[in-house]
């Protein structure tokens, strides 16, 4: 996180280190010092134009461009892989304006940029990991009165939250929601995990790394500072429960991965493989086999994978 | 006797130059119901929403004997914890069911609410609870995963009841609650609150402008116009022997044919 050395600045010199002005990384900084020091509490803050759309995950990329350092190792990723347009095009953007390592290996990030997914491998004291966010707002399904919900978080009434809840075990038997699942952070605030499946929720309580919070459009920032207490919303008879599956990954055999299905031809063929690109690459490379490894179908996509 | 459960002292409400309450003071005794009847316009809502926590009065002081506190200016007390005391001790029917029930949650869970926001969190009991209070407010417990969007109006407004009286609150206040209806669902939601007034021996303040009402339901009557209350007392002998002329013109209204 220390700042760029005045001269010999890394990056295109058309911009600044990481595109944003001096002031505005200290803004935003100095926000997210604020939200670390009141955990799971959204900090208005003054959302910069970007040479991205909103929902393209502007404020993630203010957050990383406020931290990062020449030192930094940045991974990013969208829907678990490192591979997608979207994260590929913010990790050259990143390396253009700062050219600092990027990296796919989890192991060797220092910061972390993600949407949709939290890396399967525990992450450590020395890694930061970057959300980003569109709705960080967890009550506004509820009350769209924004003077309201702010109310709702400094009295902290927060039970009405179940009555989604309750709606969802009367309609379906089960709580429904699979994303974006409500939490409590340290015991205080209520607060969305933005777009992460409900799968990664229990990886979000005593992180060993920090994790910022960064929603662009909405202008808010949060965060969970590491090792913090967070716990998914649920009924003492319904109590929270993370996606499972019966299929394994096809490409690499694990059983306790968040899976993505896959299709492989036009006659229905289908598999099912790890979301975490980096985390599968890892078992197979330390020998792990899943059912479709090898299979001419999938050699193409474990060429496209590695 | 018991210590008062609400003092009202030199109660007044101005909006700009109208003055909607002026100069009210009454003592009310726990398991007391109280109507308040008087015109449109007369300052009886308004006063209702002072009693009861929901309108800052210009000045005077409502005592709630809170349970710890004992009696307790309500307006004195900080945000949250009036908050508190509203979702906990009193409750608040509206004459129009709509504003008080969430139309896009089933009966079951609108019933819930209070429950949930006061820190129920055993689904199970939850829906238990919900169902027996369907079933005091007379409506079937097999539509419990209905929304109210479903329901009659007669129906919506036994609802509220039910959502507002799940959480056993100490003090209900209730603006027309039997306004609005059809006159043989009326009848038959008025004899519903009388039960459940007798059977749970209900400290209420009930605001209308129907002297029938009143006379079912009320055990003390305070009659106001143009926002001062010009006569009060038992509610049998305001309606038999009214002394003032406009009790008088309220009474004769309804007994003429
Ligand atoms: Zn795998």
């Amino acid at each position: 996180m220390s700042a760029a050395p005045a001269r010999e600045r890394p990056g295109d010199p058309a911009y600044n280190f990481a595109y944003l002005d001096e002031q505005t990384k200290r803004m935003i900084r100095r926000g997210l010092l604020k939200a670390v020091a009141i955990p799971g509490y959204q900090v208005p803050f003054a959302s910069r134009e970007m040479p991205l759309p909103y929902g393209w995950g502007t404020g993630g990329i203010q957050v990383t461009a406020s931290i990062i350092g020449p030192e930094d190792r940045l991974k990013v990723i969208d829907q678990g892989a490192d591979d997608t347009t979207n994260a590929v095009s913010i990790r050259r953007f990143f390396h253009r304006v700062t050219e600092v390592e990027t990296t796919e290996e989890t192991a060797d990030a220092t910061v972390i940029q993600t949407r949709h997914r939290i890396p399967e491998r525990d992450l450590t004291e020395n890694q930061i990991l970057v959300y980003q966010v569109p709705i960080p707002e967890p009550l506004r399904q509820l009350e769209p009165r924004e003077a309201e919900c702010r109310k709702i978080h400094a009295w902290q009434e927060y039970g009405v939250m179940h009555v989604g809840l309750y709606e969802d075990i009367a309609r379906w038997g089960h709580i429904a929601r699979t994303y974006d699942y409500p939490v409590m952070v340290g015991g205080r605030y209520l607060m969305a995990p933005s777009p992460i499946p409900k799968f990664d929720n229990p990886k979000m309580t005593k992180m060993a790394a920090l994790q910022l919070f960064g929603a662009g459009r909405e202008k808010r920032l949060y965060a969970i500072p590491p090792h913090t207490d967070v716990k998914s919303l649920d009924f003492e008879d319904h109590p929270f429960e993370v996606q499972k599956w019966d299929e394994t990954c096809g490409l690499c055999g694990a059983e306790d991965s968040f899976l993505d299905e896959v299709i492989l031809d036009d006659a229905g063929g289908h598999m099912y493989v790890c979301s975490d690109s980096d985390f599968c690459r890892h078992r197979r490379d330390a020998g792990h086999r899943g059912a479709m490894a090898g299979h001419e179908a999938v050699r193409v996509l474990t060429e496209q994978v590695s | 006797m018991s210590a008062p459960l609400l003092q009202v002292e030199a109660l007044n409400q101005r909006f700009g130059r109208i003055e909607a309450c002026r100069d009210i003071d009454f003592v009310m005794h726990p398991g007391e119901v109280i109507g308040i009847v008087g015109e449109s316009g007369s300052g009886k809502t308004t006063l209702l929403k002072c009693l009861a926590g929901r309108q800052v009065p210009t000045s005077g002081r409502v005592l709630y004997d809170m349970r710890v506190k004992g009696p307790t200016d309500l307006y004195a007390l900080s945000e949250p914890e009036r908050r508190l005391l509203m979702r906990t001790d009193l409750g608040y029917v509206t004459q129009n069911p709509r504003d008080a029930l969430r139309m896009g949650i089933s009966a079951g869970g609108n019933v819930g609410e209070r429950l949930m926001v006061n820190g129920a969190r055993h689904y199970g009991a939850i829906r238990d609870t919900a169902s027996d209070w369907l079933e005091r407010v007379e409506l079937d417990p097999g539509r419990i995963d209905d929304r109210p969007a479903t329901y009659s109006g007669g129906m919506q407004q036994r609802l509220q009841i039910a959502k507002t009286l799940v959480v056993n609150p100490r003090l209900v206040f209730m603006d027309e609650p039997t306004g609005g209806l059809d006159v043989s669902v009326q009848a038959r939601l008025l004899d519903l609150l009388r039960g459940l007034v007798r059977e749970l021996g209900l400290s209420a303040v009930i605001v209308t402008h129907d002297l029938a009402v009143a006379r079912l339901l009320a055990d003390r009557l305070m009659v106001m116009r143009r926002g001062e209350v010009v006569e009060q007392g038992l509610t049998d002998q305001v309606l038999d022997d009214p002394h003032h002329p406009y009790t008088q013109l309220l009474v004769s209204s309804v007994l003429q044919p």
